[in-house]
């Protein structure tokens, strides 16, 4: 049985007259990762600011397993933050930032002292109790950051971006450890981030914002998968998104040609977006093709070559493990179950 | 590194000519007499005038605590605020430096009088008139009154470098109004707090026309008396020399021993 920890209902935020957030509405299951994922600016941190005490909402309700909390004030709240730009106290020592929730709560010595080790040990930063603050580096601090949120138990820890910051080698690392943390704790994570490779490998639930609306909640594989709308399908990963008329079920005109696809329930000869992420497109020989286009550009990515191709004015990115010459025609193909086919999203 | 040591010739100058010079010329007139022999007598006359300069010193250390109090709220709240209202309140807070000293403490005798426009006030709806004036409060008053925007600006300075993340981090991990001044934001404005008592102590022991325009000749401090050995009828610049000399000791070493207190505080 899986039991939601936090809910959301209706939450709308006002600054200055301007919807930052349109009623949004969301269930946190506990024990889960759930990043919320979305561009700079939709309101991901605003979002978390509601559920760690810091935004006010203009309407809606706020409950914590069950019970409403929409004024319980940040300190009261069985609920931890570990902040963008770290947050540490400089007049500190990393011992006594880590210690600063225990002593507030007024703990014995000696379990202060206990449970602050236990913390050093779980980020890997033994040994550095009587360091300042200044010392370290980015991605040290932010350790200890999860250490100081972490070692006052909370039953969900919130993070807004937390790796932002660090490199891309470190970033890794850290996301690898983070997920170890939180799988070891067994306590809710509230990950944010715009980072949507971050999101998809870290997460248990994904939950995609736009413009202070969700636009989908999945696991990770649903929403690579099966996007709700051609939004989503760009900002998880890169898509192909055309243009594209619904014939009648089943059939879908794009690039001046028919193709069969697995999508119904559209109305006959809507106007829909076509998504095709670019591995799924196959390159054959330009007589096999189902649509044919000009190489005009190849680039080499590590695992793959990413191929731009100029179809009769519609521009095509292609995923292949083998090369193609720039200036060569070369031919194009989809099976029916790659084509995803979207509803067009109204322009606001 | 030549040119850098050759930009510090100006200052050194600076210092020598009015730092350096004046004091050693109060050390030799507090050490000798009038035919210039070393002497101690004039540090023994001290003895005499040992219950003003506790007075001065009492006095000053009450300004001091009561500009803290109102400093303190006063610097935190306006740090919080957006930065263009931040600046409009500073600029506020410094309006009444820009009127002279002088005028400003006149302006206070003429509020306190015993027919002053506040008893005036009062009489309207049938009270007083009040001791408002030469008295040790209104001296006290006229100190908080001066000397304020050199505890609140201090104060400012180093509380707008507190991120506002850093106040949501302890309240996020469990402090409440209290604790949250307590544990964060007092021992992050001592640096301020310092420079302030230091701006506040120094101006205020020293002193001489706002007790002589407030206190009515019986709250007479430790300056109003250098000052006469000076310029006043009792001329005698030993004497007056020692006075300086024994203030300034005794301000330097209070503020050392504050010092080294309030760098233990902010190490915790
Ligand atoms: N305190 C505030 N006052 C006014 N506007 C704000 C405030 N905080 C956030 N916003 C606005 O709300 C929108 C969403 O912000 P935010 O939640 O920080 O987005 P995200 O974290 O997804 O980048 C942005 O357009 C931002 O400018
Ligand atoms: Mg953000």
């Amino acid at each position: 049985m899986k039991n939601t920890i936090i809910s959301l209902r209706n939450a709308v935020v006002e600054y200055d007259g301007e919807k930052i957030l349109k009623d949004i509405n969301l269930d946190i299951i506990d024990k889960q990762f759930v990043t919320l994922l979305g561009p700079s600016g939709c309101g991901k941190t605003t979002t978390l600011r509601i559920i760690g005490g810091f935004a006010e909402m203009a309407s809606g309700e706020l409950f914590f397993n069950g019970v409403k909390i929409n004024n319980l004030p940040p300190h009261k709240r069985q609920v931890n933050t570990v902040f963008q730009k770290y947050a540490l106290f400089p007049h500190l020592n990393i011992f006594e930032n880590i210690a600063f929730g225990l002593r507030i709560q007024k703990l014995p010595e000696k379990e202060i002292k206990a449970r602050v080790e236990e913390m050093l040990k779980l980020v890997n930063m033994e040994g550095f109790e009587k360091r300042s603050i200044n010392s370290l580096s980015g991605g040290q601090q932010q350790r200890i950051a999860i250490a100081r949120a972490l070692v006052n138990r909370p039953k969900v820890l919130l993070l807004d971006e937390p790796l932002g910051a660090l490199d891309l080698k470190l970033r890794k690392e850290m996301q690898i450890e983070l997920k170890r943390i939180q799988q070891e704790l067994e306590i809710t994570f509230i990950y944010v981030t715009h980072d949507q490779e971050e999101a998809l490998t870290m997460s248990d639930t994904v939950v995609v914002m736009k413009d202070g609306t969700i636009q989908q909640i999945g696991t990770p594989q649903d929403i690579y998968n099966e996007p709700n709308n051609a939004f989503i399908a760009d900002f998880i990963g890169e898509s192909n998104i055309i243009d594209g008329i619904m014939r009648r079920d089943f059939l879908v005109e794009f690039a001046g040609k028919e193709f069969a696809c697995v999508d119904k329930g559209f109305e006959k000869d809507e106007l829909v977006d076509v998504v095709i992420r670019p591995e799924d497109i196959k390159v054959v020989p330009q007589y096999q093709g189902a649509i044919i286009g000009v190489v005009e550009n190849v680039i080499f990515k590590g695992v793959h070559y990413e191929i731009s191709v100029d179809a009769l004015g519609y521009k095509w990115i292609i995923h292949s493990t083998q090369s193609e010459e720039v200036g060569s025609i070369i031919g194009m193909n989809v099976t029916p179950t790659d084509i995803h086919i979207m509803h067009k999203q109204e322009e606001e | 590194m030549k040119a850098s040591k050759f930009l510090a010739v100006p200052y050194i100058a600076w210092v020598l000519i009015f730092t350096i010079i004046p004091l050693s010329l109060v050390v030799f007139f507090a050490l000798t007499d009038s035919d210039g022999n070393f002497t101690l007598d004039n540090l023994f006359q001290m003895s005499d005038y040992m219950s003003v300069l506790f007075r001065s010193i009492v006095f000053a250390i009450i300004a001091t605590v009561i500009c803290l109090v109102i400093a303190f709220p006063a610097a935190y709240i306006i740090s919080r605020v957006s930065s263009m209202n931040q600046s409009s309140l500073i600029i506020l807070i410094m309006v009444p430096m820009w009127i002279s000293f002088l005028l400003r403490t006149y302006a206070w005798m003429t509020l306190l009088e015993p027919n002053g426009l506040i008893n005036k006030m009062f009489s309207l709806v049938g009270l007083g008139p009040f001791d408002l004036i030469n008295n040790a409060g209104a001296v006290i008053l006229g100190m908080v009154y001066n000397y304020l925007p050199f505890m609140i600006l201090p104060l400012h300075s180093v509380m707008t470098k507190i991120e506002p993340h850093t106040v949501e981090a302890a309240q996020d991990l469990g402090c409440n109004k209290i604790n949250l001044v307590r544990k964060v934001i007092l021992p992050l404005s001592m640096p301020g707090i310092s420079t302030g008592i230091v701006a506040v102590f120094v101006p205020s022991v020293s002193t001489f026309v706002i007790s002589r325009m407030l206190g009515g000749g019986t709250n007479d401090l430790i300056g109003d008396f250098i000052e006469s050995q000076f310029l006043g009828n009792s001329y005698n610049p030993h004497l007056g020399s020692a006075m300086a000399l024994v203030l300034m000791v005794i301000v330097l070493f209070m503020m050392s021993l504050f010092n080294q207190f309030g760098s233990e505080e902010g190490a915790v």
